[in-house]
């Protein structure tokens, strides 16, 4: 390890986002994990405090400091009401790689990000392997919502309730796409994502029936890679630099007006820490215009197509809508998803309470802090049972995995699916 | 203080639980600082009690082991009050956030000292009665903060203050006894009014255990307006006026030409960026008497040379003169990286006076001072806007800051209006009390804290 004059130097370079902070402490108001610990460490104005602290020498344990910036859900709130209007989540990825530069990834963060993640086709081909196997480890544990548990014990599962990986990945299903533009004369690209790919294929088929409904081009080349944003958050910038890379090189050959994603998450980390964080490739002008033309489907559909289904009358089975954080706080995207529920037939939205707070998730937070990753979704699922929603809609399939887990532990009887399915279904 | 950190962490385990001790470096930085522009000092332990019983055991060990003991609930205060004391003891609230009892019957609700502002006034509206108090950090401030500060806040024109609503305050000695003070019933002249004594003390004389607020119904009716002036004198004027003429409205807020353009600038909101103040009115109360001082008003307004008065015809229109209001804080605080936010406090009748006064400081000092508050009651916050680790300049907001409060004390006024003294102002208090006050406050404390124990260095120094 060097020394700590040498990190308190990295560190200062984020001196000018740091002293932004005029700690008046308005993001424990929003903050989801401080709501459940109120302690000062686990919100945004102490972190920003301990990073100070450590760029000035105050603080001599950087592996403390790092502790403390890991329980962090990157949700973004306090960034979206901070008054000062301080750029929170550009410091905590940067200090993040910053730290983890400095003291080095865990031995299993190496193995999963460098060896698995950066390397797509062994990565398929390995949970592929697991999709095989995993009903001899699983029991179903709530048949509505698709949940299982781990039939004996199992260190990273522990008490999850979790959905299994699907039975063939989405990208069997359908390898790649190139399909002209219709009647709306627009091609877009099309990004699954991870979880989608493997866990929620048919969010992926929802989104391409919906494409083909409004006679969208599908552009989708075969080998695509991970976002980058489970390396990022652990601050292993390499990988998340190396992934960007995989992905700019299969999708540059594509030709279209928009680059869609039907995942909060994936949407976020291209649109917006694409640019800030991929600086390595920051003069390769496909970055900027992949980022620039990033959009949510929701968004797409809406903003761009100009959908407006019409307002149905005579109720129907009640959706209630989960609003991820990417979307609401990263793009304020909050109407259009509620635009397409309210116009579904057979269907009658209800709002729940507290729908805009984090379910919990957080990315690879809910592995390491279960616990609590556990209460705050306990809270999201609370609200969902008392909306009397028999199904709950959202766009991010981290989230749809959160709160199937959490309603699952709950025994609920409430179906969790993404607005595309709700909305593909309804194009009958 | 003679036992090793080991056996310190142990017993504080024994009162608290594992769980609740912090000893380990990084927790006890984020416990060094509050809100003011003040240089940080991290304790040697903090603690989060989680019963009333636990908090006075902490207090008890505390003063048998002669450490020193700040207690912080959100850490929101802007005069340093929740800094602790080198190798002392930082006590959190946060755990302490029940609402023991609201009682609608006779108008007052009990709370332990953690529970947080907005969700208190919540909770009350939930049940048909008001609490005034609304200080800018309402949304995560705790009530024993507003207690120990005498928090202010927009309201305090007509309905008062922190202090205007305490009730009673029952609080831990040093030794760890429950004194208990107050009552629940309006009137009480039983014995020294202690919750009074309490109210802005800082935490200095004792640590609260529960409180006693006062209710009142709420209004039936409100009217907010905007009233535009190409003159500060004459707004200032206007303000005067309106309270000559017998009219108090909940809310009479001032902002300057500076603040206007800073908050236009950031929100976009069709502000009247050429105006050299702004009035932003809310008059409340029985239907009919808001509609006719909302006339009388917009009449003395245009009177005193309003170009223009605004009134909000709905609840959108009205919500937008108060988000030009809420705006001011956070544009200010995005034009430089350093916010000095004052609150010099004058008698009414000598704001245009104060606000010239701010001009000239703004220009002799040459820093950007930025000027916005509760014209009603005649405190401002003049707010610079500053990079602290410009030297050069830091020094010149230090001398600007002295200036202010001189200026301030000349025009008959007051070092805080609601920021409290901490010790960001603990050095001015004899220019405003005077020696005799100062010693008295001493003395007394001496006698009740003989150790020095209870937030040493606010107020009153040592």
């Amino acid at each position: 390890m060097a020394d700590i004059h040498e990190l308190a130097g990295l560190l200062k370079e984020l001196d000018d986002q740091l002293v932004g902070c005029m700690r008046c402490g308005m993001c424990q108001a929003v903050c989801p994990l401080f709501a459940q610990t109120g302690r000062e460490a686990d919100v945004a104005r102490g972190k920003i405090s301990l990073l100070d602290g450590l760029a000035n020498e105050l603080i001599r344990n950087p592996v403390g400091v790092k502790e403390r910036l890991d329980r962090c859900l990157l949700c973004g709130t306090c960034e979206a009401n901070c008054p000062s209007g301080v750029k929170v989540l550009d410091i905590f990825f940067k200090a993040r790689a910053i730290l983890t530069g400095y003291l080095g990834l865990s031995p299993a963060k190496k193995a999963i990000f460098r060896g698995l993640l950066a390397n797509p086709r062994l990565f398929n081909q390995l949970l592929s392997f697991g999709a095989k196997f995993q009903k001899l480890f699983t029991k179903e544990v709530n048949d509505l919502l698709g949940s299982s548990c781990a039939r004996f014990q199992a260190p990273i599962v522990g008490d999850r309730h979790f959905k299994g990986l699907a039975e063939k990945p989405f990208h069997k299903l359908v390898p790649s796409l190139d399909t002209p533009a219709g009647k709306s004369g627009l091609r877009v690209a099309f990004f699954p994502g991870c979880v989608m790919d493997k866990i929620f294929p048919n969010v992926a088929q929802s989104v391409l029936k919906v494409m083909e409904h409004h006679g969208v081009g599908v552009y989708m080349p075969p080998n695509q890679a991970c976002c980058g944003i489970p390396a990022l958050s652990s601050g292993d910038t390499d990988t998340f630099q190396k992934l960007v890379a995989l992905n700019l090189d299969v999708f540059s050959k594509g030709d279209f007006d928009y680059f869609v994603t039907a995942c909060a998450t994936c949407t976020a980390t291209i649109r917006k820490l694409w640019p800030r964080m991929a600086d390595r490739f920051n003069s390769r002008g496909q970055l900027r215009e992949i980022s620039d033309k990033t959009m949510d489907v929701n968004q797409f559909l809406v903003d761009v197509l100009g959908i407006k289904p019409e307002k149905q009358t005579g109720g129907g089975k009640v959706v209630t809508y989960h609003d991820p954080c990417h979307l609401k706080n990263s793009f304020g995207i909050t109407s259009q998803p509620r635009a397409i529920l309210t116009g579904l037939p057979g269907y009658a939205f209800k709002e729940m309470t507290d729908a805009g707070t984090c379910c919990g998730c957080g990315g690879s937070f809910n592995l390491q802090h279960y616990d609590v990753s556990a209460r705050i979704g306990g809270n999201k699922a609370d609200n969902i049972i008392a909306s009397g929603a028999e199904t709950v809609a959202t766009g991010c399939p981290a989230c749809m995995l959160q709160i199937t887990d959490m309603l699952s532990q709950k025994g609920a009887r409430c179906r969790v699916r993404h607005v595309m399915e709700l909305y593909a279904e309804s194009l009958g | 203080m003679n036992k090793s950190p080991d056996s310190l962490k142990k017993e504080f385990e024994a009162i608290v639980g594992k769980d609740n001790v912090m000893t380990a470096e990084a927790d006890l930085h984020s416990y060094s600082y509050d809100a003011a522009v003040l240089p940080s000092q991290a304790p040697a332990v903090a603690v989060r009690p989680e019963t009333s019983e636990a908090m006075g055991k902490v207090v008890k060990f505390c003063n048998d082991n002669g450490m020193p003991l700040t207690v912080r609930g959100a850490g929101s205060n802007l005069s340093g009050g929740t800094i602790p004391e080198k190798g002392g003891v930082v006590v959190v609230t946060g755990a302490l956030n029940k609402i023991l009892e609201i009682n609608a019957e006779d108008m007052y609700a009990v709370v332990q000292p953690g529970v947080v502002t907005a969700k208190f006034a919540a909770e009350v509206a939930a049940k048909g009665l008001f609490y005034p108090p609304d200080p800018g950090s309402q949304t995560v401030s705790t009530l024993g903060g507003n207690v120990a500060e005498n928090a202010g806040g927009l309201r305090g024109l007509k309905y008062g203050v922190t202090k205007d609503y305490v009730m009673g305050v029952d609080f831990f000695d040093v030794n760890g006894e429950l004194i208990k003070t107050g009552s629940k019933t309006v009137k009480c002249v039983t014995g020294y009014n202690l919750a009074g004594l309490m109210v802005a003390s800082e935490g200095t004389l004792g640590v609260f255990e529960k409180i006693i607020l006062k209710l009142v119904p709420p209004p039936q009716a409100a009217k907010a307006m905007m009233a535009v002036f190409d003159d500060m004198i004459a707004a200032s004027r206007a303000v005067a006026a309106i309270i000559a003429n017998k009219i108090v409205p909940a809310t009479l807020e001032i902002m300057d030409n500076f603040t206007i353009r800073t908050v236009e600038n950031f929100r976009k909101a069709g502000l009247p960026v050429d105006a050299q103040a702004l009035l932003l009115i809310e008059v409340d109360g029985h239907p009919a008497m808001v509609e006719e001082d909302a006339q009388k008003v917009e009449k003395i307004c245009k009177e005193q040379g309003a170009t223009s008065v605004k009134v909000a015809k709905d609840a959108a229109e009205r919500a937008n003169v108060w988000q030009a209001r809420r705006d001011a804080l956070p544009a200010l605080a995005r034009v430089s990286p350093t916010t000095v936010l004052e609150d010099a406090t004058v008698p009414r009748s000598k704001i245009p006076a104060m606000m010239q006064a701010l001009n000239e400081i703004a220009k002799e000092y040459k820093l950007q001072i930025g000027t916005f508050g509760h014209a009603g009651d005649g405190n401002l916050h003049p707010t610079i806007l500053t990079d602290k680790r410009n030297h050069e300049e830091w020094h010149r907001v230090e001398k600007a800051i002295d200036a202010i409060f001189d200026r301030a004390l000349a025009l008959g006024g007051t070092l805080s209006g609601e920021h409290g003294i901490g010790l960001a102002k603990s050095k001015y208090m004899k220019l405003e009390c005077g020696l005799g006050a100062l010693d008295y406050s001493r003395r007394m404390k001496s006698v009740l804290d003989p150790k020095g124990i209870l937030n040493p260095g606010k107020i009153i120094g040592f």
